[in-house]
């Protein structure tokens, strides 16, 4: 247990201290699943409105899949993905593996259904909700989904914030597209898996400890935006 | 409609921008013992420096680092398994290999020694593990050490399989993570010297058994082969190389020093 405590009082003094290399994980950390989560969102949530709005034959069979499909293991679609663009894949023209595009085109793969599923089961409640009032208004389905996603956003954002924490904290996949190379592809959770193997353990915790400050920054700073805009519509 | 061009326009920029950082660059698909003691963040800003090339590193099992070579994910490969380099060599993957280094390897195991075989040589002290039941953490990952590993148990005449799961446990991860695992059951582990020396996390474990011939732990470096590969940074891999095997960067590897301790030994044919 004198871990825990080397390892709080080491992510005190990181932070504080302002390191180049940690504001560097950091930051690409960020860069990384807040694309994958704009992303997931672009996809997701369209995607979602649709499974919400549209009847079609195999609609059934592609929700479930799409549930299913929140439970990817992200090593798996780090080696799809490294499959995909490795020099002797389909994509490997592109020359992406190894760089913070090919972690967040992995990130994405790996959120984007959770996004679509949540957006899904919101839109498709409200909808059961609202159902009467559009057909009253004769609305197209196209304006049934914009007034859905407008009237559902807050509960969208967090889909949007599940899909983040899963992309934030996700390392089997960024492993293996990025290659956790120093400087280029590294991020925190490939910071902590390689100190962790070092046996540097208290300074793999305190990296822990700053990783989740940074989640919970961002939930609070999305929690406060949120309830002021609340708050704004209703007056 | 303009708002969301420009969201596009901003999208895609930010996906070409880090594409644009690989001019003058060499990606190297190495090994997790090199990259855990730390000799790359010694060695490579001195490299970049007189030749303005960056050195990437992505460190993974011997295993795996040829695996990505073949298919041509990377420029240069430096592991330490002579018997895949060459058959990677032989297949046409690579051009051509050299003798980079070597340090070796040792047989660490916790303080109150189970088995009872502190300072045997490395084939006696094998066999005292299996026939004792102590248990004995491996690679179990393909990577070079674990294929040295396998070597020393053929050459004891013993199969480790037999007791899988029991006594003998594989851990299937890096070195790192393998000798968190075998220190967290008290069990005996194979690693290279240098990983052992930089590892931060050691308890009472220290080295049971070193110093024999066959716990030798030979480094090679090789050129992916561009003929293979077009995508290969061929010209700036093998100023690489060349600066490794040169006498400049033979003596920088035997000046890496961790706790007053040279980690590896150059032994390029000069």
């Amino acid at each position: 247990m004198q871990d825990m405590s080397e390892a709080l009082g080491l992510a005190i003094a990181l932070i504080a201290s302002g390191d180049a290399d940690l504001r560097e994980i950091v930051a690409l950390s960020l860069y990384v699943s807040l694309s994958a989560t704009l992303f997931s969102c672009l996809i997701g949530i369209p995607a979602g409105a649709l499974l919400a709005v549209m009847r079609f034959p195999g609609r059934g069979a592609l929700v479930t899949l799409v549930n299913a499909l929140m439970g990817l293991p992200p090593v798996v679609v780090g080696l799809i993905v490294y499959l995909a663009l490795s020099r002797s894949g389909p994509l490997g023209f592109l020359g992406l593996l190894y760089t913070p595009s090919a972690m967040i085109v992995a990130q994405t793969v790996l959120i984007a259904p959770i996004v679509t599923a949540l957006s899904r089961q919101t839109l498709e409640d409200l909808h059961t909700e609202y159902d009467e009032t559009f057909r009253s208004l004769c609305l197209t389905r196209l304006q049934v989904m914009g007034a859905l996603i407008r009237d559902g956003r807050f509960a969208l954002v967090t889909a949007a914030l599940a899909g983040f924490g899963r992309a934030v904290a996700e390392v089997g996949a960024v492993m293996i597209v990025g290659g956790n190379i120093d400087h280029l592809t590294r991020v925190m959770t490939t910071a902590i898996a390689l100190e962790t193997s070092k046996g540097e353990l208290a300074l793999a915790l305190s990296l822990g400890i700053v990783l989740m400050a940074i989640a919970l920054g961002i939930n609070a700073l999305v929690q406060s935006v949120r309830s002021g805009a609340a708050r704004g519509s209703y007056a | 409609m303009i708002r969301k061009l420009s969201l596009a326009a901003a999208l895609g920029a930010s996906l070409a921008l880090p594409a644009a950082a690989q001019e003058d660059s060499i990606l190297v698909q190495s090994t997790t013992s090199t990259a855990n003691s730390g000799l790359y963040d010694y060695l490579l800003p001195l490299f970049s420096e007189t030749s303005g090339i960056r050195v990437d590193v992505v460190a993974v099992g011997t295993g795996q680092a040829i695996g990505n070579a073949e298919n041509c994910d990377g420029d240069v490969l430096l592991v330490h398994a002579k018997p895949s380099e060459e058959a990677f060599v032989d297949a046409g993957y690579g051009v051509e290999r050299f003798d980079l280094m070597y340090n070796d390897f040792v047989l660490v195991g916790p303080e109150n020694d189970p088995a009872g075989i502190d300072g045997m040589g490395v084939s006696d002290a094998l066999a005292q593990i299996a026939e004792s039941g102590a248990t004995f953490v491996s690679r179990g990952d393909d990577s070079g050490t674990h294929k040295k590993e396998l070597a020393l148990w053929e050459a004891a005449g013993i199969d480790p399989q037999s007791g899988s799961g029991e006594w003998y446990r594989e851990s299937g991860s890096g070195m790192g993570a393998t000798l968190n695992t075998g220190i967290g059951m008290g069990g005996y582990v194979l690693t290279d010297r240098a990983t052992w020396i930089a590892y931060g996390n050691k308890g009472d474990y220290g080295i049971a058994v070193e110093g024999d011939q066959s716990l030798f732990n030979q480094y090679g470096v090789i050129l992916v082969d561009p003929e293979h590969c077009p995508s290969v940074n061929a010209e700036d891999g093998q100023a690489f190389i060349d600066w490794l095997l040169s006498e400049e960067g033979q003596s920088a590897i035997a000046g890496f020093e961790l706790d007053g301790q040279q980690l590896f030994f150059p032994n390029a044919e000069g």
